[in-house]
């Protein structure tokens, strides 16, 4: 399945871009997209192992297998206030 | 009540908006660009967000904050974009019947907005470098080069 992938903050400025397209196995879950993302945004994996998840703009668990079509987003570490 | 701008906060403004004849406590906490961290001097910050999440975190920071404490009202007011030393980034303005719940919860909701709310701080140092803000001290992921 084709999974896009929101990317902010120092995620977002280390692609280049605000956004990635990804190609997943079916049921593939925020784990297997973890490791991917790490592959994909090479010098950057202590912040992709880091950071959360969040699957149709809940934080989502490593375990959380990927709904079709669901809005997924890398979340660093917050630091607003 | 619920605020993401780009627009320099009035504290005024948000203090109104709790403002009623219910209250008899209205607190408000600001937070505002620092200078120094350590020993590095900041002379401005850019902040970003996802905003549909941060705005439906911060509804329910809301929410949750209703449902635990007495509120009369709630204003939650978030800076974003690019804000100079000392300008105003977050207010937060809690009114309540009487003080304590007033105080209790403004100081929960920072505390709330600072672990879960999807917004990030780029720090624009004096020495011409930035870091994003990613709440690892040891290990400060390197932004752009200015």
């Amino acid at each position: 399945m084709n999974v896009q992938v929101r990317l902010f903050a120092a995620a977002r400025q280390a692609a280049g871009r605000d956004r990635l397209e990804l190609e997943l196995p079916d049921g593939a879950t925020i784990g297997q997209l973890r490791r991917r993302l790490g592959e994909e945004l090479p010098g950057f994996s202590g912040l992709i192992a880091r950071a959360m998840f969040a699957v149709d703009m809940q934080y989502a668990l490593d375990a959380q297998q990927i709904p079709v079509g669901a809005e997924v987003a890398l979340i660093p570490p917050v630091s607003g206030g | 009540m619920i605020r993401l701008t780009h627009d320099p906060i009035d504290p005024a403004t948000v203090i109104q908006a709790v403002c009623a004849s219910a209250a008899g406590a209205v607190v408000l906490f600001l937070g505002t660009v620092r200078e120094k961290t350590g020993r590095r001097i900041t002379s401005s910050l850019e902040y970003e967000c996802y905003a549909e999440m941060a705005e439906k975190k911060l509804a329910e920071l809301e929410a949750e904050g209703r449902a635990r404490w007495p509120l009369v009202e709630c204003m939650i007011v978030h800076r974003l974009g690019h804000l100079e030393v000392g300008q105003t980034s977050v207010a937060i303005a809690v009114s309540s019947a009487h003080r304590r719940p007033a105080f209790e919860c403004g100081q929960w909701l920072i505390d709330r907005i600072k672990e879960v709310v999807p917004i990030w701080k780029k720090e624009n140092y004096a020495d011409g470098t930035s870091d994003w803000v990613h709440a690892d001290p040891g290990n400060p992921i390197r932004g752009e080069e200015m």
